[in-house]
C-alpha cells in the first residue's frame, strides 16, 4: 500500500522538479542561452496542451462511463479551430503581435477604441467563469488524493480532510504562479519558466494517461480486439449520443478554445513565432488524439472491473490501484496533478494580468492624481498588484470549492465555464473581421449574453430551490412562461446545455450586431477597427523602432522607474557592452529599443510602454490617441484664428466706414461753412447793386428816362436773382422735409423731354446742341411731370452751362431695362474730378471755381425730386464725359402703345 | 501601404504551394463535415433503427482524425518548402 505520506513526498518532489525546471528556464531565458528550445515550435504546441485540463485527465473517463462517445467533443472543436489556423488563428496571432496585446481583454477593448469599460467588462466576465473552473482542478486534485486515502485506510474516504488537503493546494499553486508568473514583471517577453514547466507537465500528463490506457488494453483486457470486444459487448457499445449535443458541444469547444483566457495567454501572448501555428496546426490534434485514444476502453473496462458506484470519474487512478499497480497510480495521478496545476497557473497568470491591467493599475493610477507621469517607482505597485491578484483569484477558486461543496460530475462545471467564456466569441470575431462592430454593440453583446448564461446555465446549474425557486423553473421569471431557465421563450424539450448555448450566443451575436448596425463609432474605433481587419495589409511583422533622436539619459530615467534602479542600470550597461561602447549607456539603435519596450510592457502593459517609448523617441510612433488630442487642439486654434480674422477684417470694415463718414462730415463742415460765405456773398452782391443803384435813382438828380430805365432794370433783374435763390432754398427745404405733395399726371416721355429742352434752352446766346433717338422715347409715363421736367431742366442748363468741351454737344439716351427707364443725359465734356463726385449731389456743392451764379442747389434739387419720384439720379462715372442718369422706376413708367 | 501588384500567371512550383494552402484552408472544413456525419446516426432513441456499434464509431472518428493530422502535415511541409518567399503566402492567386 502506497502510504499517503509517500504520495505526498512524491508530489513534492515533482513540484520541486517542476520549481527546477521553471527556474533553469527562466535563468537561460535571462542569459538568452537555450533560445533555440525555449522558442521551438514544440515547446509551443505543448504549452498548448494546458487546454487539457484535469477535467480532461479525470472527467473525459467519467464523461465516457456516463455518455459515451460525447467526449471527444471536447477535442474535436479545438482541433478543428487549429487545422483551420488559416482562416481564425492567423490573424489572432498576427493582431496580437503586431498590437502587442496582453490578453483577450486587452485585445477587444483596444479593438473597440481602447475602451476600459469593455476591457473591465471583459475581465470581470472572465474572472466569474474561469473561477469555477479553477475550483475544478481542485476538487480533482482533492478527490484524487482521496482515492489513495481510501485504499490506505480501508473503507472510510473522508479520513483526509479534503477542504485542508484543497486549502493546501491551493496554496501551493499561488505560491508557484506568484514566483513564476511575476518574477519579471514581463507579460509580453513569455514567461520561459511557466512555459517550459507547462511543456514539461503536458509530456508527464500525456505519457501518464497513457501508461494507464496501455496497461488496461494490454495489462487487463489481453489486447486490442479484445477490448473493442469488450466495448461493443458493453453498456457503452453503441452510439447514443443525441446529434444536437454532438453538434453544440464541438462548436462550444472550439469557441472555447479560441477564448478562454488561458489559451489566449499560451496562443497568442506567448506565440513567438508565427510559424510556430503550422507545425502545431497537426501537431497540437495528434495531441489531442493520443490524449483521447485510451478513454472509452478505460472506461469500459473500468465499468466492468470496478465495483458498481465507484466513481467513474477517477477510474485512470482507481483502475490501476485496484490491479495492485501502485507505481502506476501514482505517475497516473502526478499526470492529473499535472494537468491541474499547468492549467491553473496560466489561467490565474492570464486573469491576474487582465485584473492587473483593466482594474487595479487604472484605479490606482486614477486615485493617485497625477498618474503616470509622476516620477516614480511604479514597479513595485504592478507586481504587488499582479499578485494580489494571482492570490484573490485562487482564493476565489478555493472558497467556490468550499461553497459548492466539492459535488457535481466534473464535466458539467467544465462546460458551464466554456460556455461563460464563448460569450466573447461573437465580439471578438465580429471585431477582427467586420469593419462595422461598434463598441457600444460589443457592450451590449457581451452584457445580454453573460445575463443569459447567467440565468439559463450558472444558477439551475446550483439545482432548483439553491439560487432560483423551483417556482422559477417552473413558471419562468416573475412568472413569465417566456423566461423559463431552461425553456427560454416556450421552446422545450431541447438539452439544458445545447439550450444555454443556443440562445445566450444567438442573442448575444444579434444584439451585437444590430446595435453596432444602428450606432456610429468614434474616430479611433474606426481606426483600430481597419488596423484589426485589415491586419494584413498594414502589418509586416512587428514594426521596428527608429530611433536616432532617442536619448539614452532619458530612456534610462524612465526604465528605471519602472524596472527598478538596478535591474535598469545592468540591462543599460550589458547593451552598452555588447554594442562595443565603454560607458553605461548604449546607443538607441532600434534593437535596444525593441528590447527595451519588452522588458517595460510587463509592468505596464505593452500599449503604455510602446507610448512612452514613443514619446522620449518622438516622431516615429505616435499614439492614435496623441493625434486625435492634437487634431482637436489644432482644430480648436485654427477656428478661433479664423473667428479673430473674421472680427478684425469686421473692425477694419467698421473703421473703413467711420472713415469715410467722417471724411463727409468733414467736407458737409467745409461745406455749410463754405455755403455761410457763399450765401451771404450771394445775397450781398445782389442787395448791394441794388442798394448802389438805388440810392442813385434817389440822390441823383436830372436823369435821363434812358439811364433810369438802365438802373431799375438792373434793380429789377438783381431782385429777381434774389428771389430765384430763395425760391429754390425754400424748394428744397420743402423736399426734405417731404412737405411737397405730387401731382401726379400721364405724358410722354418724348413730349417732356421737347418741353425741357425748350425751356432750358430758351434765351440761351449759343444753345447746346442735342442729340435724341426719339424711338426710345415713345414711353408712358405716369409721374409729376412738372417737377420731373425740372429735372431734366435742370441737367440739361448744366451740361449748357458748364461743358467744356470746344464744340459741346449733349447726347440723351433712353434705354428700358429690367422694367426701369434710364434717361441718360451724358455731353462731350471733361467730366467730373473723382474726390467731387461724392459731394456733388449735396446742397451748396459747387465744381470748382467755374460756377459762377449757380447756388449749388441744382443737383441737390433733382435728388430730392427724384427720392419723391421713386427714382433715382446718379453721376455716370464710366461715361465718354460728363454723364448723369436718371432712372425712372417700372410703376412710373408704363408702356407707350 | 499599397502592395506590389502579384503578377497574373506564377511560376509552376509557386502555383504549386498556393494550391497547397487552398487544401491546407479547406481541410477544416472537410473535418467539420466529416465530423458532423455522427450527427445522423441513430442516437438509440428509435429503436428500430440498427444502431451504430461503440468500435465502429471509435474506428470513423479516430480514422478521421488521423487522416487530417496526416495531410495537415504533409500539406504544411508542403507549403512552407525551401524557398518560401515572403509575403506570397498572404494572398491568393
Amino acid at each position: 500500500m502506497t502510504s499517503l505520506n509517500v504520495l505526498i513526498a512524491v508530489c513534492l518532489a515533482y513540484v520541486a522538479l517542476l520549481f527546477f525546471i521553471a527556474f533553469v528556464a527562466e535563468r537561460a531565458g535571462v542569459q538568452g542561452k537555450g533560445g533555440w528550445l525555449l522558442r521551438s515550435p514544440l515547446v509551443y504546441t505543448l504549452s498548448l496542451s494546458i487546454y487539457c485540463t484535469a477535467w480532461t485527465f479525470y472527467g473525459a473517463v467519467g464523461n465516457a462511463a456516463r455518455s459515451g462517445l460525447e467526449y471527444v467533443t471536447i477535442y474535436l472543436g479545438p482541433s478543428l479551430v487549429i487545422l483551420g489556423w488559416w482562416w481564425i488563428l492567423r490573424r489572432l496571432v498576427r493582431i496580437g503581435r503586431s498590437h502587442k496585446v496582453t490578453s483577450i481583454a486587452d485585445l477587444i477593448s483596444s479593438r473597440f477604441g481602447k475602451s476600459n469599460a469593455l476591457a473591465i467588462v471583459v475581465t470581470l466576465m472572465a474572472v466569474v467563469t474561469v473561477t469555477p473552473y479553477i475550483a475544478l482542478q481542485l476538487q480533482s486534485v482533492t478527490l484524487s488524493l482521496s482515492i489513495f486515502s481510501a485504499a490506505e485506510q480501508g473503507a472510510t474516504p473522508d479520513t483526509i480532510d479534503n477542504d485542508a488537503a484543497a486549502f493546501w493546494i491551493a496554496c501551493g499553486l499561488a505560491l508557484f504562479t506568484v514566483l513564476f508568473g511575476t518574477r519579471n514583471l514581463n507579460v509580453n517577453e513569455r514567461h520561459h519558466g511557466v512555459v517550459i514547466a507547462v511543456a514539461a507537465e503536458a509530456i508527464v500528463k500525456l505519457v501518464a494517461l497513457l501508461a494507464v490506457g496501455i496497461f488496461v488494453v494490454w495489462g487487463i483486457a489481453g489486447g486490442l480486439p479484445e477490448t473493442l470486444a469488450r466495448i461493443d459487448a458493453s453498456d457503452l457499445g453503441t452510439w447514443q449520443t443525441s446529434g444536437s449535443r454532438w453538434a453544440t458541444l464541438t462548436f462550444l469547444a472550439a469557441t472555447a478554445f479560441l477564448c478562454l483566457p488561458r489559451m489566449f495567454q499560451v496562443m497568442v501572448v506567448e506565440n513567438a513565432d508565427e510559424k510556430h501555428l503550422r507545425i502545431a496546426s497537426w501537431a497540437f490534434p495528434l495531441y489531442l488524439m493520443l490524449m483521447s485514444l485510451f478513454v472509452v476502453p478505460i472506461a469500459v473496462i473500468g465499468l466492468e472491473e470496478m465495483p458498481a458506484g465507484s466513481n467513474p470519474d477517477l477510474f485512470v487512478l482507481s483502475l490501476p490501484l485496484s490491479q495492485g499497480r501502485e507505481g502506476l497510480a501514482m505517475f497516473s495521478f502526478i499526470g492529473g496533478f499535472s494537468s491541474a496545476t499547468s492549467m491553473v497557473i496560466v489561467a490565474t497568470l492570464a486573469l491576474s494580468t487582465m485584473v492587473s491591467n483593466h482594474v487595479v493599475m487604472p484605479v490606482f493610477l486614477h486615485l493617485r492624481q497625477g498618474g503616470a507621469s509622476q516620477s516614480g517607482d511604479v514597479r513595485e505597485v504592478v507586481i504587488l498588484s499582479r499578485r494580489m491578484s494571482i492570490l484573490a483569484i485562487i482564493g476565489f477558486g478555493y472558497i467556490y470549492y468550499q461553497v459548492s461543496g466539492g459535488s457535481g460530475a466534473l464535466a458539467s462545471i467544465g462546460l458551464i465555464s466554456f460556455a461563460g467564456v464563448a460569450q466573447f466569441l461573437p465580439s471578438m470575431l465580429g471585431g477582427i473581421f467586420w469593419r462595422g462592430a461598434t463598441r457600444l454593440g460589443a457592450l451590449w453583446g457581451l452584457g445580454v449574453g453573460f445575463m443569459l448564461w447567467v440565468f439559463t446555465m450558472l444558477l439551475p446549474s446550483f439545482g432548483a430551490g439553491a439560487v432560483l425557486s423551483a417556482e422559477v423553473f417552473e413558471h419562468g421569471l416573475l412568472g413569465l412562461g417566456m423566461l423559463r431557465p431552461q425553456a427560454m421563450f416556450g421552446i422545450e424539450g431541447m438539452d439544458p446545455i445545447v439550450h444555454a448555448v443556443f440562445w445566450s450566443l444567438l442573442i448575444n451575436t444579434l444584439t451585437f450586431a444590430a446595435v453596432s448596425l444602428a450606432t456610429f463609432p468614434s474616430p479611433l474605433e474606426r481606426l483600430q477597427g481597419a488596423q484589426f481587419v485589415n491586419v494584413f495589409d498594414h502589418s509586416a511583422q512587428t514594426q521596428g523602432w527608429n530611433a536616432s533622436v532617442a536619448e539614452s539619459e532619458d530612456l534610462m530615467i524612465m526604465a528605471q522607474r519602472i524596472l527598478g534602479a538596478q535591474e535598469a542600470r545592468s540591462l543599460f550597461s550589458d547593451q552598452a557592452r555588447a554594442q562595443g561602447l565603454s560607458g553605461h549607456l548604449p546607443e538607441p539603435t532600434p534593437d535596444f529599443l525593441q528590447l527595451l519596450e519588452r522588458e517595460l510592457s510587463g509592468s505596464v502593459g505593452a500599449a503604455t510602454a510602446h507610448a512612452m517609448i514613443s514619446q522620449i523617441v518622438g516622431g516615429s510612433a505616435v499614439s492614435v490617441q496623441d493625434l486625435m488630442a492634437v487634431a482637436d487642439e489644432s482644430a480648436q486654434m485654427l477656428e478661433y484664428s479664423s473667428q479673430l480674422e473674421a472680427k478684425s477684417k469686421e473692425l477694419s470694415q467698421t473703421a473703413a466706414k467711420l472713415q469715410a463718414a467722417n471724411t463727409k462730415l468733414m467736407q458737409l463742415s467745409a461745406q455749410k461753412d463754405a455755403f455761410l460765405s457763399q450765401i451771404s456773398h450771394e445775397l450781398r452782391t445782389p442787395m448791394t447793386s441794388i442798394r448802389a443803384f438805388s440810392e442813385i435813382l434817389r440822390d441823383t438828380e436830372g436823369m435821363r428816362p434812358m439811364e433810369k430805365a438802365k438802373y431799375a432794370n438792373i434793380i429789377h433783374s438783381e431782385a429777381i436773382r434774389l428771389t430765384r435763390l430763395l425760391d429754390d432754398l425754400l424748394d428744397l427745404s420743402v423736399l426734405e422735409n417731404g412737405q411737397v405733395t405730387l401731382n401726379h399726371q400721364t405724358g410722354n416721355l418724348g413730349e417732356l423731354l421737347d418741353q425741357a429742352i425748350a425751356s432750358a434752352q430758351a434765351g440761351a446766346s449759343n444753345p447746346i446742341p442735342i442729340h435724341r433717338r426719339r424711338l426710345n422715347e415713345r414711353l408712358l409715363l405716369e409721374t409729376d411731370l412738372d417737377r420731373l421736367c425740372q429735372v431734366f431742366i435742370n441737367l440739361i442748363t448744366n451740361a449748357q452751362k458748364y461743358c467744356a468741351a470746344e464744340d459741346p454737344e449733349l447726347h440723351i439716351d433712353v434705354t428700358e431695362k429690367d422694367g426701369a427707364v434710364w434717361v441718360d443725359f451724358i455731353d462731350n465734356g471733361a467730366g467730373i474730378p473723382a474726390e467731387a463726385r461724392e459731394m456733388m449731389f449735396e446742397k451748396f456743392s459747387r465744381i470748382g471755381a467755374q460756377d459762377s451764379n449757380g447756388a449749388g442747389l441744382g443737383l441737390a434739387i433733382c435728388r430730392e425730386i427724384m427720392a419723391r419720384l421713386g427714382g433715382d439720379v446718379s453721376y455716370l462715372a464710366d461715361a465718354q464725359g460728363t454723364g448723369f442718369r436718371v432712372v425712372l422706376s417700372h410703376s412710373r413708367a408704363v408702356a407707350a402703345q | 501601404m499599397p502592395r506590389k501588384p502579384l503578377p497574373v500567371f506564377l511560376e509552376r512550383s509557386s502555383y504549386r504551394k498556393r494550391r497547397v494552402m487552398d487544401a491546407l484552408k479547406l481541410l477544416a472544413l472537410f473535418g467539420f463535415i466529416l465530423w458532423m456525419i455522427p450527427t445522423l446516426w441513430p442516437d438509440g432513441s428509435d429503436p428500430d433503427a440498427a444502431p451504430v456499434s461503440m468500435s465502429h464509431a471509435l474506428f470513423y472518428v479516430f480514422g478521421v482524425w488521423f487522416v487530417l493530422i496526416v495531410l495537415s502535415a504533409a500539406f504544411v511541409s508542403r507549403q512552407s518548402g525551401p524557398k518560401e518567399k515572403a509575403g506570397e503566402s498572404d494572398a491568393g492567386p
